[in-house]
């Protein structure tokens, strides 16, 4: 299987002109131009002032690299990415796995699916307070506030993409005597993987909104505490630099996540 | 001079040939709708045979009661003698809209069928290339279905159908979202394919053209219910040119019956 993977991928270069690949060249310049341009936006900005708040982009980055050398930034990261890891990978799995019983077995689908559809409707943030009254405020409270944000849109994607499953598929798999396990495994999941990863996405982005929530709102410790901390000092210009960073990160998350999405489930998208 | 072999009735003298499938008394109602009544029929050992008629003659429903994809309301199908309701290894399915993996390789999709019967790669890999050659398509093994043309993507689902190894092919319209000029370039290679094989082809379609040239036996069925009205077995020598085939005063003549006989059913 190896070897014809690495030969596929030869012929795909060979077929690919120059062309196509310059294109893609360009793409990465033009994302590196769109991010130099937010900078410098932010730099303008910052100098006019648009608000006494508003530090510049340069006096963040130093900020930044500060806070990474006096190690203020890890620690708080230390704290704040336990449970958020921790609540992401529970979600993925506890969400993919009870959305797609719920796709493939109706009682599952009545006891479960209208509970995540309220959980998604309503607005979750008010429950965090409950949860710090039930939990404390340790690293419990903070991995369900995670899932209580990342686990219905995740289950309920699933739930929709393993339902919307291309049946004629699923009679060619038994028509050639695929086994109901393979069936599943076969067919409906990588069939149903890009919905599922795009409410992967969706849940992870959720995730860590849950996280700066609960420790904004409840537990005064890592990233939310260091964001509070630097403003209740007036030191704007940590207090953005924390703030960007938990935005690139859950960005670089997202990237990571449909990397893995195209390498494994979807190789046949890897090209466009 | 040639001339097609015509029962007509309502139910068909029973065959004296050898049948691989025998279809006694299949019934089937969708709703309010009787798709199928009382079909009887025998699929002669290696031969084509073709079902043909209007939409609504219940000729894929037909098709894929064979094939055991949906269950008959009434009735039995036997293949080699054993009565089958569900799929099995005897018979292989083409399908109308290809039913590709798009996430596979040309190569994984051809040999998708041993895959589920957990056949180890390098085996079923093995028969894939010898039937991804056979239909044609040999330097496309690394491409994705949507890389290839319509008529390329059947012909995978083809291979894919000849990689198990059945006994009896059943082909849904395979050629419908297939373009004109590779339409008549695959049901040539069929014609070619068929006499390497030595397998038994149950086609299913609409063009009586298409039917006539390419098959042994053709039962045409009347819509509303579903029922056969009548059996031809079009006398024509495939061993000539293909292109001849279309231009032989028989074949037209054929055609020109069946139409006649279709007429009455098409609104």
């Amino acid at each position: 299987m190896a070897s014809v993977r690495t030969e596929g991928e030869a012929i795909g270069l060979a077929s690919l002109s120059g062309e196509t690949r310059s294109w893609q060249e360009q793409t990465v310049l033009l994302r590196i131009a769109s991010v130099v341009l937010f900078a410098a936006i932010w730099q303008i900005a910052g100098m006019i002032p648009v608000s006494f708040a508003f530090p510049t982009f340069s006096d963040t980055a130093v900020a930044f690299v500060g806070m990474i050398a006096d190690g203020s930034l890890p620690k708080a990261y230390l704290s704040t990415l336990q449970p958020l890891i921790l609540g992401v990978v529970l979600s993925a799995f506890l969400g993919v796995g009870l959305g797609t019983l719920c796709g493939l077995w109706r009682t599952g689908e009545w006891l479960f699916i209208p509970v995540f559809i309220v959980l998604q409707a309503a607005p979750v943030a008010a429950f965090i307070p409950m949860v710090t009254f039930i939990y404390g405020i340790g690293m419990t409270a903070k991995t369900l506030a995670v899932m209580i944000l990342a686990l219905p849109v995740i289950v309920l994607n699933t739930y929709k993409a393993v339902r919307n499953v291309n049946f004629s598929l699923i009679a060619m798999c038994q028509s050639f005597l695929g086994t109901r396990w393979q069936i599943v495994s076969k067919i409906i999941l990588p069939d149903a993987s890009p919905v599922i990863f795009a409410g992967l996405r969706l849940g992870v982005a959720a995730g860590f909104v849950g996280v700066v929530l609960a420790e904004l709102l409840i537990t005064p410790t890592g990233i939310g505490d260091l964001i509070t901390f630097n403003r209740s000092r007036a030191n704007y210009a940590e207090m953005y630099a924390t703030i960007a960073s938990i935005i690139a990160l859950s960005t670089l998350t997202l990237i990571a996540l449909q990397w893995i999405e195209t390498r494994v489930f979807r190789p046949e998208k890897r090209g466009g | 001079m040639r001339s097609a072999t015509v029962r007509k009735g309502p139910t068909p003298m029973p065959e004296p040939v050898d049948a691989i499938v025998e279809v006694r008394g299949i019934s089937k109602t969708y709703g309010n709708v009787e798709a199928l009544r009382g079909i009887d029929l025998d699929f002669p050992r290696g031969k084509l045979t073709s079902l043909l008629g209007p939409s609504g003659c219940g000729k894929t429903t037909l098709l894929k009661i064979i094939a055991g994809l949906i269950e008959a309301d009434a009735g039995t199908v036997s293949v080699n003698g054993r009565t089958v309701s569900k799929p099995g290894p005897e018979r292989a399915f083409v399908f109308q809209d290809f039913a590709l993996l798009p996430w596979a390789t040309v190569l994984r999709n051809v040999a998708f069928g041993l895959e589920l019967r957990g056949k180890p790669v390098a085996e079923r890999e093995k028969v894939a290339r010898h039937y991804i050659g056979e239909v044609g398509l040999s330097g496309f093994e690394d491409k994705y279905p949507h890389e290839l043309s319509g008529g390329m993507r059947q012909r995978v689902g083809l291979a894919r159908a000849l990689s198990v190894d059945a006994d009896v092919l059943l082909l849904d319209e395979p050629f419908s979202a297939v373009d004109e000029q590779n339409r008549r370039k695959f049901q040539e290679d069929l014609i070619r394919l068929r006499t390497n094989q030595n397998k038994t082809f149950i086609f299913v379609t609409h063009s009586i053209e298409e039917a006539v040239y390419i098959s042994d036996r053709i039962v045409l069925l009347s819509p509303r219910p579903g029922r056969i009205s009548q059996i031809i077995e079009p006398d024509i020598d495939r061993s000539v040119d293909p292109d001849r085939i279309h231009r032989d005063k028989h074949y037209l003549d054929t055609v020109e019956e069946i139409w006649q006989g279709l007429k009455q059913y098409v609104e």
